[in-house]
């Protein structure tokens, strides 16, 4: 059987199959028809997508599908690779991001982001945290920016755990712990949007489980989108999820009806097992 | 000869691969899968027992066969030639005599001289021959004594890769060693030097005036070797030099790194690394034409005065020269920063310029430091230009506009013309080259020690 990229263009059909929520939330992010190419390639074709607010939809499929293409798209991170060309639209609370009015960087202070390997910046973790604060001005005076700092750390429930060492370096600390110290440093901001990009996959089982739990945490706050290879955590995170296979959105509806009811058979397959 | 004898080596050693390579094959043939080695290692290992002992003996040969013939050449020199004469004479005379034996005939050599050097050409004939017999019987003794070695559970790999790897040792211990001879070499003539002209006087002097007369009818100066207006002289250039090349190479660095698009850096790195192709005397030519001229020009202008080989024109020139060193090291250190340091700071919505300097930067400057340092030194080493375009007359002093020497130059100076090497003149040049060594050296460690600390960061 062919797949759907080996198929002609035109014969493509790119339809998802939807299943709204019970109790619709209202839309925080929308994708319409997206295209992503990175030079000749698509890597995405016709991405349609409503995400609702403050609920954390995840993105599952195989690896190459394109969900962390699409992730990407949605904070413009897609700008800093060379070759790589965006069509359709993305909205953020009905507007356009990528108008050419909208500057990038407020954009980026809106959505924020968490990538796969922590990378916390060779500074102390206190200047991880303020960096985001102080490029943005968000602070007046020195006490303001230490109390965003220590709110941050506060909310992705690390304070407790480095509190007497805000001035060592980022970098010496545990994986889970630096992970969420990039979380922390995606909060300072205050975003509506945190994308993640399998912010688990570089951790073990307890850091997993601490991350995952501050994900649980933060969804009363902000819309949350999560790229993850595991479905077991999506089923445990995400109230929503979409199914990418091969650049095409195939499925998305909530959690539970993805996994325990899925309608598309390459769904049904994925979840299964038999093949990603 | 030798070269024959190479030849003969390397065909020996060519057939012995084959033989060990075949009887390996043999081996696979009659025992299967039981045999330990592949049969290019049986092969490897037959024609290195072959080659090396040979090789080894060439090479011991050659650096004893002259002083044993030499030898043997004093003991039968006839009563008729030696007699009366001193030992500088009977050099002559040997001398005269291998001229003799290699064909180069000045005068008409007396009959003594011509049977001397008959002999001597027969003994050369001699040794070279017995040197191919000994390095043939040695080559067929390592054939047939490492063939019978063979058999189907010899580790003939694990033997070839023990040799390879001493040999690798080899290669690096010969750099080694010859880093270390050319230490013993400096230190023992400055210790020369050292005895003659007091260390102190040498390190906290501040007069250099080393033209000393060799002989007694010679017209020169008095001497004196205070090294300090030559430290300065050198510190000043390389500091201008430092001044021009930082900014410019570390910025031309942000640029290809961060904001530079692909067609723009196709053509600036290249550009860049012919500027590092240039040589140094090409550079001293621009140095004595175009900017020495030019700093006149514009200080008279300016109505300061400028003296036709100042230091400025030297250390813009040096400047230039060493642009590409801080360029391509920070280029590298900045590219050696993750790229998920980058996004995390674009992310969080910092422009490519905030991005740069709070966080490139600072990760990189480690190596940045490191970089500036290796061009500090190679600046302070640098030869060429400074002999071409800064002055040669050291003078205390640290206005740019004046002509300074620097250490290299004195150098140069003081080791072409007439040189004598019991003589503090001459002497002087290797106790300046030790300290310009130390220097250097200094800088060295401390850029690869700061570079190293760096590189543990993100591991």
């Amino acid at each position: 059987m062919a797949t759907v990229a080996e198929m002609p263009r035109e014969t493509q059909t790119f339809t998802t199959v939807r299943t709204p929520d019970a109790a619709p939330r209202p839309v925080k992010v929308r994708g319409e028809n997206v295209n992503v190419f990175y030079g000749a390639k698509q890597a995405l074709f016709g991405v349609t997508i409503d995400i609702p607010e403050k609920a954390v939809t995840a993105f599952i499929g195989p690896s190459g599908c394109g969900k962390s293409t699409f992730l990407r798209c949605l904070n413009r991170m897609n700008d800093t690779i060379v070759g790589a060309r965006v069509e359709g639209k993305i909205t953020l609370d009905n507007r356009d991001i990528y108008d050419t009015d909208l500057d990038v960087v407020e954009l980026r202070a809106r959505v924020g982001m968490v990538f796969q390997k922590p990378n916390p910046f060779p500074k102390s973790i206190f200047e991880n945290v303020a960096y985001g604060p102080r490029i943005h001005g968000l602070a007046r005076s020195k006490t303001d920016l230490e109390e965003i700092v220590v709110s941050s750390l506060q909310r992705a429930s690390l304070y407790n755990e480095v509190k007497d060492r805000l001035h060592e370096p980022g970098t010496g600390l545990s994986g889970g712990q630096q992970q969420r110290l990039c979380i922390a440093r995606a909060i300072a901001v205050s975003p509506d949007v945190i994308l993640m990009d399998e912010p688990c996959s570089a951790l073990d089982p307890i850091a997993t489980a601490k991350v995952e739990e501050l994900i649980d945490e933060l969804r009363t706050n902000y819309t949350i989108i999560i790229v993850t290879h595991s479905m077991q955590q999506a089923a445990r995170v995400s109230q929503r999820t979409a199914f990418f296979h091969l650049g095409v959105l195939v499925e998305e509806g909530p959690t539970d009806h993805i996994f325990t009811n899925p309608i598309e058979k390459r769904t049904q397959d994925y979840i299964t097992g038999r093949f990603g | 000869m030798i070269g024959y004898a190479f030849l003969l080596i390397l065909a020996f050693s060519a057939v012995a691969y084959f033989v060990g390579r075949s009887t390996g094959s043999r081996f696979v043939a009659t025992a299967g899968g039981k045999v330990h080695s592949l049969p290019g290692y049986h092969g490897a290992f037959v024609a290195l027992w072959v080659g090396l002992p040979a090789l080894l003996l060439l090479l011991l040969w050659v650096s004893f066969q002259g002083s044993a013939i030499d030898r043997m050449l004093l003991a039968s020199l006839p009563e008729t030639l030696t007699a009366g004469k001193s030992a500088s004479e009977i050099d002559l005379i040997v001398s005269e005599i291998k001229n003799v034996a290699a064909g180069r005939m000045f005068s008409q050599p007396s009959a003594d001289i011509v049977t001397v050097a008959e002999r001597l050409q027969g003994w050369h004939a001699i040794a070279d021959w017995a040197m191919i017999v000994v390095a043939a019987c040695l080559m067929i003794v390592g054939l047939v004594l490492s063939r019978r070695l063979l058999s189907p559970r010899f580790r003939a790999r694990n033997v070839v890769e023990r040799i390879i790897s001493g040999l690798m040792i080899g290669c690096s211990v010969i750099a080694i060693l010859t880093t270390l001879g050319i230490i013993v070499s400096l230190i023992y003539e400055a210790a020369a030097f050292f005895r003659m002209v007091p260390f102190t006087e040498f390190l906290f002097g501040l007069r250099w005036e080393p033209q000393i007369a060799l002989r007694p009818d010679q017209v020169a100066g008095q001497g004196a070797f205070g090294a300090i207006p030559v430290f300065v002289g050198t510190l000043l250039i390389s500091f201008i030099a430092l001044l021009v090349s930082v900014p410019i190479g570390l910025f031309t660095a942000i640029y290809l790194v961060e904001f530079a698009d692909e067609r723009v850096r196709a053509v600036v790195k290249p550009v860049l690394e012919i500027l590092a192709g240039i040589p140094t005397v090409v550079f001293g030519f621009f140095a004595i034409l175009v900017v020495a001229p030019a700093v006149r020009d514009f200080s008279n202008v300016l109505g300061l005065a400028a003296s036709p080989n100042s230091a400025l024109a030297a250390g813009l020139v040096m400047g230039i020269m060493i642009i590409p060193f801080v360029s391509s090291l920070s280029d590298d250190a900045m590219k050696a920063v993750p790229r998920s340091m980058r996004d995390g700071s674009l992310a969080l919505g910092a422009t490519p310029a905030e991005t740069m300097t709070k966080v490139i930067l600072p990760a990189a400057l480690p190596g940045i430091v490191g970089g500036i340092l290796l061009a500090a030194s190679r600046a302070i080493g640098e030869t060429m230009i400074v002999a071409m375009a800064a002055g040669l007359i050291a003078s205390l002093t640290i206005n740019p506009l004046d002509s300074v020497t620097t250490v290299t130059v004195q150098i140069v100076t003081l080791l072409t013309g007439d040189t004598e090497f019991d003589s503090p003149k001459t002497l002087a040049a290797f106790a300046l080259g030790l300290v310009l060594f130390l220097v250097t050296l200094t800088l060295n460690i401390i850029a690869l020690q700061i570079v190293r600390r760096y590189r543990e960061q993100y591991d």
